[in-house]
């Protein structure tokens, strides 16, 4: 019998405050800060959406925002962070600027990427965030190089490389697991199983719902965790960064955790998800990250509902401030559509 | 005199290879083969022994994600160079040369640049049959950001590998196995800027214009002789860099000669030479032309393995020369 996920994958389970482990709950509750700034960042970015302000699709991961806020704790901004075509909240996670989210998913030149690249090429070397992509899969190879890269430069930074489920199904996600050990690479495999793609549930498209053995068939350490628990995440997220940079080579996390809205775009996909029943999508609900660490920081006597509902207004505030700067800021000029082509014409 | 040192096309690339990798810690080389590089003739000899193997990096096969590599750790500031010693190969990188590379600049507003280098050899004949034997320049020069480059002198096979390496954008660059034996006496290195380079005229002419692009450039030049003797003077133009490309110099030769033929080893439909000759078409008055252009390239056929049918294939000199003689006649 092929290993599968059991009781990870399983929605009427992990409903429960998470056990905070040891973290201290200062750091917990600056956490859960960002867990509700990505949540309220993204669900904004759904409104205006479905309003028609945004142009363009937006693949929102509400829902798996542990998994990025727990992965970055243990960055540095001389990492190489890689994403996806859902990557708002790896971005985001670092401690990228809101502003420069929203003015790029609006196609700004205040954007991060200077409003050529919109929702799904997302850029911050400040941060960290060398680049996201929508081709699925099409970033991991780039992370393994630019860990191979840190190798060279004799540096102790690492790559890590966000991708998903679907993405396991292309060739080149196994091309780059083998080459990031046989090169012993300091890369972070990040694989946030939300157990479908597009539409597809998993056990549609692979014999086994357990990513992991891809990190197993190439003798790559690897941990799996519930994706819902930033504890959990942050703790094993930890072990395998170690684990890189100091020269032990490729570390492989398979995070568990559901979208909350369809693949892309505001809507529910209850009618086009196969698999995809509303009576799935509220007990993934009731296993939100969020509410499990507020309510762990409450029975720890460390917060309220009082604070909590004062973090949500202040951060509305911060959004709709953001929001509001970048739908006033300007489209690129005209003639970027050739500038940027290429790095030089002519002078180099 | 004393400084010009005798070079094949082979030697000279590998001359590049030593140059980058001994003034530049940045640069690094990946590819199949490598730590036994009988693939690529003479121009990769022993670069493991004298640069060590975390540099001269052989891999897995594993086209794609060595290539996908090779663009991230451009982007974390090294210059790599992929090698792929068959072009037919590198079709399962696509995704990392077309889709990321080429378009990565463009759509982080020219925020990072992918500064690789893609060595890609083309080597047919000797009955290798389709998958052995493909010319796929066309293709690359059709994608904006991808610079495309194809050396037919033993000069520019040094040179512009240099530039290569050292252009901040991504290169794809072509070398012919059929031009390795070439020879020239070279001088020392001097570094140019890529994007300064584009078509040059290698031989002067006053009758028809002549274009090839590296092997097919060796061909006009050897039909220049030929047509010499029947008292028809040819003007060749190398193409060099195909992407982007910059016609003027193509435009200025036929609005001298009248007369176009441009020969590509590469296949007709939407191919090179046609692109060549619609540039020049739409920037040369009709009174200026006394023939209609012509194209003459592979069949649009895969390349066969028999000999007979590789005969009758490839562009030999015999064609180009006739194909001019009966156009102007």
């Amino acid at each position: 019998m092929m290993h599968m996920l059991d009781k990870l994958s399983d929605p009427e389970l992990f409903h429960d405050p998470v056990d905070i482990n040891g973290v201290p709950t200062g750091l917990l509750v600056d956490q859960l800060r960002d867990l509700v700034l990505l949540r309220m960042a993204e669900q904004h970015l759904a409104a205006m959406r479905k309003d028609g302000l945004i142009g363009g699709p937006v693949h929102l991961g509400v829902g798996q925002e542990a998994i990025a806020v727990g992965v970055s704790k243990w960055l540095r901004n001389s990492d190489r962070v890689f994403g996806t075509h859902r990557s708002h909240s790896h971005l985001l996670a670092l401690g990228s600027s809101l502003h420069g989210l929203f003015a790029e998913v609006l196609g700004k030149e205040t954007g991060h990427s200077r409003g050529m690249g919109g929702s799904m090429h997302l850029y911050d070397r400040s941060n960290g965030f060398y680049g996201a992509v929508p081709i699925v899969a099409g970033t991991v190879s780039l992370a393994v190089g630019a860990a191979m890269a840190a190798r060279l430069q004799a540096t102790d930074d690492i790559a890590v490389a966000y991708f998903g489920d679907g993405a396991c199904e292309e060739g080149i996600v196994h091309e780059s697991l083998n080459l990031s050990k046989i090169t012993k690479a300091p890369i972070l495999f990040v694989v946030e199983n939300n157990l479908f793609a597009s539409h597809m549930h998993v056990t549609q498209r692979q014999p086994s719902d357990s990513m992991v053995r891809f990190a197993h068939a190439n003798g790559i350490s690897s941990a799996v965790v519930d994706g819902n628990d930033v504890v959990a995440v942050q703790n094993s997220a930890r072990k395998l960064i170690q684990e890189a940079r100091d020269g032990k080579g490729p570390g492989y996390l398979e995070a568990v955790t559901y979208r909350w809205y369809g693949h892309v775009d505001w809507r529910d996909d209850i009618d086009v998800g196969v698999k995809r029943s509303m009576d799935d999508v509220q007990k993934w609900r009731a296993r939100d990250p969020i509410k499990r660490l507020k309510h762990a920081l409450i029975n720890e006597g460390c917060w309220d509902e009082l604070r909590h509902d004062e973090l949500c207004v202040k951060l509305k505030n911060e959004i709709d401030h953001a929001w509001e700067r970048a739908m006033s800021d300007s489209y690129p000029d005209e003639s970027k559509l050739l500038d940027y082509v290429y790095a030089s014409l002519g002078d180099d | 005199m004393s400084t010009l040192k005798e070079f094949s096309y082979g030697t000279a690339i590998l001359s590049a290879f030593e140059y980058l990798l001994d003034h530049y810690p940045e640069v690094f080389v990946i590819g199949q083969g490598l730590w036994s590089p009988w693939y690529v003739g003479n121009s990769m000899t022993d670069l493991d022994k004298k640069y060590g193997i975390e540099r001269i990096i052989d891999t897995p096969v594993s086209e794609a994600a060595c290539t996908g590599a090779a663009v991230g750790a451009s982007l974390a500031g090294m210059k790599p160079i992929v090698v792929h010693p068959r072009m037919d190969f590198m079709l399962y990188a696509m995704d990392a040369i077309v889709n990321q590379a080429a378009k990565w600049s463009h759509m982080v507003g020219g925020q990072a640049h992918p500064g690789l280098t893609i060595r890609a050899i083309i080597n047919r004949g000797g009955e290798q049959g389709a998958q052995h034997s493909q010319a796929l320049h066309s293709w690359f020069a059709h994608i904006p950001g991808l610079r495309v480059v194809m050396p037919a002198t033993v000069a520019d096979a040094r040179d512009l590998l240099i530039a290569s390496v050292l252009s901040p954008d991504p290169v794809i660059y072509i070398d012919d196995r059929w031009l390795y034996e070439q020879t020239e006496y070279l001088p020392p290195v001097k570094i140019r800027g890529l994007s300064q380079e584009g078509p040059r005229v290698i031989a002067d002419g006053s009758d028809v214009t002549i274009v090839g692009t590296s092997y097919s450039t060796k061909l006009a030049l050897d039909s220049k002789h030929v047509l010499a003797e029947k008292g028809i003077s040819a003007e060749i133009v190398d193409l060099r860099v195909l992407n982007p490309f910059d016609a003027e110099i193509v435009i200025q030769s036929v609005n001298k000669t009248g007369r176009l033929f441009v020969v590509d080893g590469g296949w007709r439909n939407c191919g090179m030479a046609g692109e060549v000759i619609a540039s020049v078409a739409e920037n040369v008055p009709a009174e200026r032309w006394k023939n209609t252009p012509v194209r003459i390239t592979l069949p649009d056929a895969p390349a066969p393995t028999s000999r007979v049918l590789e005969k009758i294939y490839y562009i030999g000199v015999d064609q180009i020369t006739a194909t001019v003689q009966k156009a102007i006649a």
